[in-house]
């Protein structure tokens, strides 16, 4: 599954790196908790997530995250936003909660990030 | 010590918007040194942890990173509490975070685990009322 084909099926905006939705999704994974993505997040990796401060930024950089999805509308800073441009990174805002957003990409066969 | 190269950076306390930038310049110094990717993955997960501690459990501190062809030492020294029980820190879910720290993201109880699965070694010097030092050691 690639970022763009992600977007849509979860109806996503997408807030930054509109030129770099052709990548290849590796693996999904959804959580609030920053060590919990730290601890078990694998290769291109996506994290959809809903706490919405510059510590997912920094977790994103840790771990070279290839796109951040926030969940039920949530819209990053400006600040936060240029982090993710400085980055290459992907950001985009759903207006589906954690478990829709997650279940339509799962069922849509997006490989899972976490444990 | 020949060929090290050291850096040193302030932690400062209260500063959670800034924990991790620390981290962060290290990350992108060993990338520009050529350090393989999973050696630098290891090393930023483990001191973005550990930098995190510093400014929501202690009252921040210094960290010293020291690089030789051989491995990569991270000294994470803070002015904190202290850690009373140790082995009970270690345990993968326990946490005395607060709910204002879990809503920002962190209390998991994850991070002390985190910082030893992603390191050859992992040293804990703490005293009560006075701060802890942790030594992460991995190996290139
Ligand atoms: N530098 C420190 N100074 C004082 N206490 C600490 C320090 N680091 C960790 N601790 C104590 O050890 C506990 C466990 O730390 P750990 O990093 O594993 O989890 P956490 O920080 O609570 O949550 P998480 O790391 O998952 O966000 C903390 O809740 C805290 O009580
Ligand atoms: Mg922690």
């Amino acid at each position: 599954m690639t970022l763009r084909e992600a977007a849509k099926i979860i109806e996503a905006e997408v807030l930054v790196g509109e030129d770099k939705l052709d990548q290849e999704i590796g693996s999904i994974c959804g959580s609030d908790m920053m060590s919990e993505v730290l601890a078990f997040t694998k290769d291109q990796s996506v994290l959809l997530t809903g706490l919405c401060n510059t510590q997912v930024l920094r977790t994103a950089d840790m771990l070279d995250l290839i796109c951040l999805i926030f969940i039920r509308d949530k819209k990053p800073t400006p600040e936060m936003l240029e982090m993710a441009e400085d980055d290459g990174r992907v950001v985009m805002t759903t207006h589906f909660g954690m478990f829709s957003a997650c279940g339509k990409l799962y069922a849509a066969g997006a490989g899972a990030g976490c444990m | 010590m020949e060929d090290a190269i050291v850096l040193k950076y302030q932690v400062i306390d209260g500063e959670f918007q800034r924990a991790g930038e620390v981290s962060s310049d290290v990350k992108h110094k060993l990338k520009q040194l050529g350090v393989p990717a999973d050696i630098v993955r290891k090393v930023a997960i483990a001191m973005y942890e550990g930098e995190v501690n510093m400014v929501i459990h202690a009252n921040g501190g210094e960290i010293t990173v020291e690089i030789t062809p051989e491995q990569i030492r991270m000294i994470l020294a803070d002015v904190g509490p202290g850690i009373p029980d140790v082995e009970k820190a270690m345990q993968a879910g326990y946490s005395t975070a607060s709910d204002a720290t879990r809503n920002l993201g962190f209390g998991a109880g994850m991070g002390l685990p985190n910082m030893k699965k992603n390191t050859d070694s992992m040293d804990i010097e703490t005293k009560l009322g006075e701060g802890t030092t942790i030594t992460m050691v991995v190996r290139l």
